[in-house]
């Protein structure tokens, strides 16, 4: 039977005396492929009770089980451990989120941020008695920012939110770029004076390691960057569009 | 203790759309979930939702009554007609609605909503973003709840209804973050937790779709209807049972056996691949069964290599990214490896179409309840459909229960003493030297289920299963905790929901034995016709206390807008 090796970090900050320290576990596993989510279901059930970590959808679009691999952002779900090189997986929250306990980082502020940026369509029209018409070339506008699953890799990955509390951050950012693009959505002034200021778009200094990070692919840097784009021309001519 | 005048159970689509219409029209509402609701399960439906828009070339002709008809037969006639066609109705300014909110929809070149063939269904009638649907139509009503400011309680795992005197008052929850077990007192109590796939070892499902608001009910006094109908998608990924979406077939893809052929042409020779899920599933079981999986193995395929790599990356990105990363496979060159799997539960927590129980101030909409419209199969496309109109149908049947409840305040004495219940449970199980396994029972049952209650079903293993479940039951008795502290305890509450879990199966295992035909998804070798004059009614599962297993009545089905017939593809 194929075994990996699994070092996790632990910590329960709850606990002051305790600093945090690595666990090693024995993964034993069955067939071709193990997931690290897996892997943590593996170790939480057969030698240790008191891990925590979270899970729910295993198929990569809940967003739950995103954590630091091997030096890495991932989904736990979607690394198979296969395709990680070295023989021992490296297990460790996502860098720099407040801890809440083992593998689980509070993800307050994440979604604190998130709501402040009016992640929602705003209409002053009247809604149509059918759909609102968008044309395939608009609705191809928004592909690449709908996809986000808030996992907060980018979130945890990105310098200038280790440097500025206050900073939005990219997954922020990304949503307001997500419905600013959106051929439906009419705010004018309600989302751009949020965003387009130092504690926003213009906090990114192009760093680029929200799109490395990213498990889905995507490139909040393109949306920041669109963003400012649209703040200027918004600013010189009056429309963002 | 804290009070809300609603308090929502789970924040998926349809608990989200049930306190949003509430929140509308100024109630009190919060919503209790387990992960934060952006990560609800709904998320991982792909395919689309169902609505006669019309807007397909196609589909000019299409109307609620000829959607309302093909969900009737669809469901083998067992789904209540009323409520089938209130759903039909719904459908079509609830789509326009999530699209004013902003969802995502795919676009035909006029700029209209795009709809795709769904199986079962007599037009294209399947409204899509993508195949990332569920999770495009989640985050749009996540976005609604935040703007219009529903209280959210993330990561708070509910364990227990509170009941004083006949009516619902609240839950119990625990804290996941902070620790600790608190009551939450309420009027009302929508309960929207989703399904119980995680019962059966090859299910779709999220790891937490263990049918734990449906325990909680069924525990209070609450019958579950229709529990014997369990779906199972043709199409789940060979190793992990990840959904692969019906859009696939919707699109154009093949069902091919280890011969080459697309076998659908011996079962469904007029919908092929597009016929019902039960009918594709139990036709792929019966390739594999008689030898005809690919290499001789217990798999076949799905082939979506002639559509092309632009049609590919366009409508099915999303299965085409699920197939590299949990199977190694990238579908654009390859076939990909399927099996049928556990999909959804088409039965639940009795209700009726205003997601009202039998039990005052407790409602309940989306998969965990049953109204029933899916009668026994749930054709695809329509259980997206039954989250947002029931769980919108439910948030205004709490406004008008609102009006008339008289007596405003929950009974704190219960509401503690709720609470001490669930930590004298959960002191039990800590203290208890654990002599059997909770995992090992807990794999042990959902093996049991795969192969006892799976697609073809007759007497014999029935009642085999039956009797090991209810041995089963016996020894989750002897489980005990691994961990006992208080800060997301994963253990505490894998090891709580078995027990429920267990209770669930009962009610789906009694349900299949004693319903002596074939209709749907419920499909008897020794009685492989549907049986009208005997079993054209609903189940009813009644809890019983120190007793195994439930106690099963029956009701009618709602009948007259729609013809009995035989349900042929």
């Amino acid at each position: 039977m194929p075994e990996a090796i699994f070092r996790i970090k632990r910590h329960d900050p709850h606990k002051k005396e305790e600093a945090p320290r690595w666990d090693e576990f024995k993964v034993q596993y069955e067939g071709e492929n193990l997931t690290v989510l897996e892997g943590l279901f593996y170790i939480q059930e057969n030698l240790d009770g008191s891990l925590s970590f979270r899970y729910c959808c295993r198929a990569s679009i809940c967003g739950s089980c995103a954590m630091y691999i091997n030096g890495a952002y991932r989904l736990a779900c979607q690394t198979n451990v296969r395709h990680l090189t070295g023989n021992i997986v490296t297990v460790e929250p996502m860098p720099r989120l407040p801890l809440v306990k083992d593998l689980v980082c509070e993800m307050d502020d994440f979604f604190a941020k998130y709501e402040y940026i009016k992640p929602w369509l705003i209409r002053n029209s009247k809604d149509p008695d059918r759909e609102i018409m968008q044309s395939p070339a608009d609705r191809h506008k928004l592909n690449m920012p709908v996809d986000c699953i808030l996992c907060g890799c980018c979130y945890s990955s990105c310098p200038s939110v280790w440097g500025e509390d206050n900073y939005l951050g990219p997954a922020a950012l990304l949503k307001a770029y997500r419905f600013e693009v959106d051929s439906r959505d009419e705010a004018r002034r309600e989302r751009l004076p949020l965003f387009a200021n130092e504690r926003g778009v213009y906090r990114c200094h192009t760093i680029m390691n929200c799109v490395e990070a990213c498990p889905k692919e995507l490139s909040p840097t393109e949306g920041i960057q669109w963003l400012k784009k649209a703040a200027v021309r918004r600013r010189l001519f009056g429309r963002a569009k | 203790m804290i009070h809300h005048d609603l308090i929502v159970v789970g924040g998926g689509l349809s608990g989200l759309r049930a306190a949003i219409e509430a929140k509308m029209a100024g109630i009190d509402v919060a919503v209790l979930s387990q992960v934060h609701p952006a990560r609800s399960h709904s998320a991982a439906a792909q395919g689309g939702i169902n609505a006669a828009l019309g807007n397909h070339p196609n589909g000019a002709d299409d109307s609620w009554e000829r959607h309302a008809f093909d969900t009737t037969k669809g469901g083998d006639f067992l789904g209540d007609q009323d409520a089938i066609v209130q759903m039909a109705k719904d459908a079509i300014p609830c789509i326009f609605e999530m699209d004013h909110w902003g969802c995502p929809f795919s676009r035909f070149e006029d700029g209209r909503i795009a709809q795709r063939p769904f199986g079962g269904a007599g037009f294209p009638r399947t409204c899509y973003g993508a195949d990332k649907t569920g999770h495009y139509l989640l985050h749009t009503l996540v976005e609604q709840a935040y703007r219009l400011q529903v209280k959210f309680y993330v990561e708070q795992y509910v364990t227990e209804l509170i009941v004083h005197e006949g009516l619902c008052q609240g839950v119990v929850a625990y804290d996941m973050i902070r620790g600790g077990f608190e009551a939450f007192t309420a009027n009302a109590v929508v309960v929207a937790t989703g399904g119980y796939g995680r019962i059966y070892s090859n299910s779709t499902n999220a790891i937490i779709n263990t049918g734990s608001g449906m325990a909680m009910a069924y525990r209070a006094g609450v019958p579950l209807k229709d529990m014997e109908f369990v779906q199972f998608h043709p199409t789940g990924l060979r190793t992990t049972n990840i959904l692969m979406s019906e859009a696939a077939r919707g699109e154009g893809a093949y069902l091919v056996n280890g011969l080459g052929e697309r076998f659908m042409e011996r079962y469904a020779p007029k919908f092929m691949e597009l016929a019902p899920r039960d009918i594709t599933a139990r036709s792929i079981q019966t390739e594999i069964n008689e030898g005809r999986g690919i290499n001789g193995e217990p798999y076949i395929y799905l082939d979506i290599r002639h559509l092309g790599a632009e049609k590919i990356l366009e409508r099915l990105p999303g299965i085409r990214d699920l197939a590299i990363h949990f199977e190694g496979v990238d579908a654009i060159e390859a076939p990909i490896p399927i099996v049928p799997s556990q999909h959804y539960s088409m039965g639940g927590i009795d209700t009726n179409m205003n997601g009202a129980t039998i039990m005052p101030g407790l409602f309940a909409a989306g998969e965990c309840a049953c109204v029933s419209v899916h009668g026994r199969i749930g054709l695809g496309g329509n259980s997206l459909l039954e989250t947002i109109v029931f769980g919108r149908r439910a948030g205004a049947e709490v406004i008008r229960f609102f009006a008339d409840l008289r007596e405003k305040r929950p009974n704190a004495r219960t509401a503690f003493a709720a609470v001490e219940k669930v930590e004298n449970t959960m002191k039990t199980l800590a203290d208890r030297p654990a002599t059997v396994d909770a995992y090992a029972l807990r794999t042990e049952m959902t093996v049991l289920m795969k192969e006892h209650f799976f697609l073809f079903r007759d007497e014999p293993t029935m009642k085999a299963g039956l009797d090991k479940l209810a041995d089963i039951k016996d020894r989750v008795s002897k489980i005990g905790l691994r961990w006992t502290g208080s800060i997301f305890n994963v253990d505490m509450i894998r090891t709580y929901e078995l027990e429920g879990m267990i209770d669930v199966a009962l009610t789906v295992a009694q349900g299949a034995l004693v319903r002596q035909e074939s209709r749907g998804s419920h499909y008897r070798t020794d009685y492989s016709t549907r049986d009208d004059a005997n079993w054209l009614k609903h189940t009813l599962a009644f809890y019983q206390a120190g007793v195994s297993g439930p106690r099963l009545d029956f009701k009618p089905v709602t009948l007259g807008t729609f013809e009995l017939e035989e349900r042929k593809y």
